[in-house]
């Protein structure tokens, strides 16, 4: 059985399976869109916490949150469950595409079969669309993919109940009620408004303190950790912001394609002027990439530079502060 | 970043023939969507990573074979795994799975117990006890 669902390829998850949902109910929202809508933009060093034996940062919303915010804001209902047992989150996934209605599973990377073996670490927070069933085939459409793809019965299993932080525990959704039209403007305001709070937060370790911090952190990571340490940090770095799903520089193109098409949307111009200054961070932000990767290119030997790239990032983060509060009028 | 600017490296998504999206501005500077088979300082970052866990099970793998650990943690290296990873797998508290580590317990381990580990890197109870059965 195979519902008809068209298979759109996106630069991150989370937007790409909304997105594509919205499509097939009948509802022209692109990546960006919903990736903007849903504030997903964020930069946030979370303390204590380490993933691959280094420290974490995110360059954008908690999983889930993005669809969440999405959904609230242009006025669409979705469902949630997740289970305890995989019998019944089987059960349940077989009885949507009975019903033909295409679902969205939250799984985990590393039994990912159709991924670069590279890429398969444990991650817990990608998403993609099943969208029917062939003998004990699932067709998958995993929007990070060029093509849609299949997994077995017991392949689906296993990336659905991966273990280790954000447990998908068989999650899964998709959206039940629509409005009669998408309230675009609005829903784009709020979602503006939200990403310019949280980038300004007088927090510590949130939106463009955040950064700051890192780079406070960068400069004192080889004396403290030593080179080798040092380097598979700021490799961590780059890894996270240029991870397969960012669009490239840690999603702040995608965030500038967001405003380019708001523009049109509201009809202001200095949202057009604001996407063209995005797209400056976001090259700022692939520059120090590059330069950050001349630095752990060698990774045992004795590296200079590391104030040069946390200088950067200082950079940066004064860019990105006159930008929010500029965005935050401009609306 | 311009279209044109859009990163075409050689990468480890090769092997897939993967390729991934990236958004950046046409000439008219309207922003579009293009594929990317990958940027060399990613890939770097990703190597690095990669040997970086290969140096870890290869450490593992000499513990064990001097008794100074059991199998399990040189199959949590392999695996890409972390403490709290494995722990969540065998639905187990963290300290129990690190006693399991200690080669004199690990001899002691139940049937059960080495099932439940087995099955979890999906290995045969004679490849658990030993790791030169591996691969």
């Amino acid at each position: 059985m195979q519902i008809k669902f068209t298979h759109h390829q996106s630069a991150h998850c989370e937007n790409g399976v909304v997105s594509n949902l919205m499509k097939h109910n009948g509802f022209d929202v692109s990546e960006p869109m919903v990736f903007g809508i849903g504030s997903g933009l964020l930069f946030c060093y979370i303390p204590f916490l380490m993933v691959n034996h280094a420290p974490a940062i995110t360059y954008r919303a908690m999983p889930g949150f993005i669809f969440k915010r999405f959904a609230k804001r242009v006025g669409i209902k979705i469902k949630r469950e997740k289970f305890k047992n995989p019998k019944d989150a089987k059960a349940r996934l077989d009885e949507n595409l009975e019903n033909n209605n295409p679902v969205g599973l939250q799984v985990g990377v590393y039994n990912l079969v159709y991924f670069p073996d590279e890429y398969r670490f444990h991650f817990n927070a990608h998403n993609l669309v099943v969208y029917g069933k062939e003998g004990d085939h699932y067709l998958i459409s995993d929007p990070v993919m060029e093509d849609v793809t299949t997994l077995t019965d017991k392949e689906l299993e296993k990336v659905r109940f991966a273990k280790g932080a954000f447990a998908p525990k068989g999650h899964i959704y998709y959206p039940t009620n629509f409005p009669k039209v998408l309230a675009l403007e609005k829903a784009i305001i709020k979602g503006i408004k939200h990403t310019c709070k949280e980038m300004l937060a007088p927090m510590p370790v949130v939106g463009v303190n955040g950064i700051r911090k890192i780079a406070k952190l960068i400069r004192k990571w080889p004396k403290k950790k030593g080179n080798k340490v040092a380097n598979h940090y700021l490799g961590q770095i780059v890894r996270m912001q240029e991870e397969i799903g960012t669009g490239g520089g840690g999603f702040r193109y995608i965030y500038a394609a967001f405003l380019q098409e708001s523009s049109q949307i509201l009809k202001n111009e200095r949202l057009l002027q604001m996407s063209k200054e995005m797209t400056e961070i976001g090259d700022l932000w692939r520059n120090f990439a590059l330069d950050a990767s001349r630095i752990y290119k060698n990774r045992a030997a004795k590296s200079e530079g590391y104030n040069d790239v946390a200088a950067q990032l200082e950079v940066i983060a004064d860019k990105e502060e006159a930008f929010f509060k500029k965005l935050k009028k401009a609306i | 970043m311009k279209k044109s600017e859009v990163p075409q490296d050689k990468s480890n998504l090769e092997s897939k023939s993967f390729k991934e999206l990236c958004y950046a501005v046409d000439e008219n500077g309207n922003y579009t969507t293009a594929q990317s088979t990958g940027w060399t300082p990613k890939t770097i970052a990703l190597d690095n990573a990669i040997e970086d866990i290969n140096e870890r099970v290869e450490t593992a793998k000499q513990s064990v074979l001097n008794g100074q650990t059991s199998p399990i943690e040189y199959y949590m290296e392999l695996h890409k795994m972390d403490l709290n990873i494995l722990a969540s797998y065998a639905d187990m508290w963290k300290w129990r799975v690190k006693r399991h580590f200690k080669p004199k317990v690990f001899k002691r381990l139940s049937k059960r117990v080495l099932q439940k580990y087995a099955d979890i890197f999906e290995i045969s109870v004679a490849q658990l006890k030993d790791i030169t059965h591996a691969n």
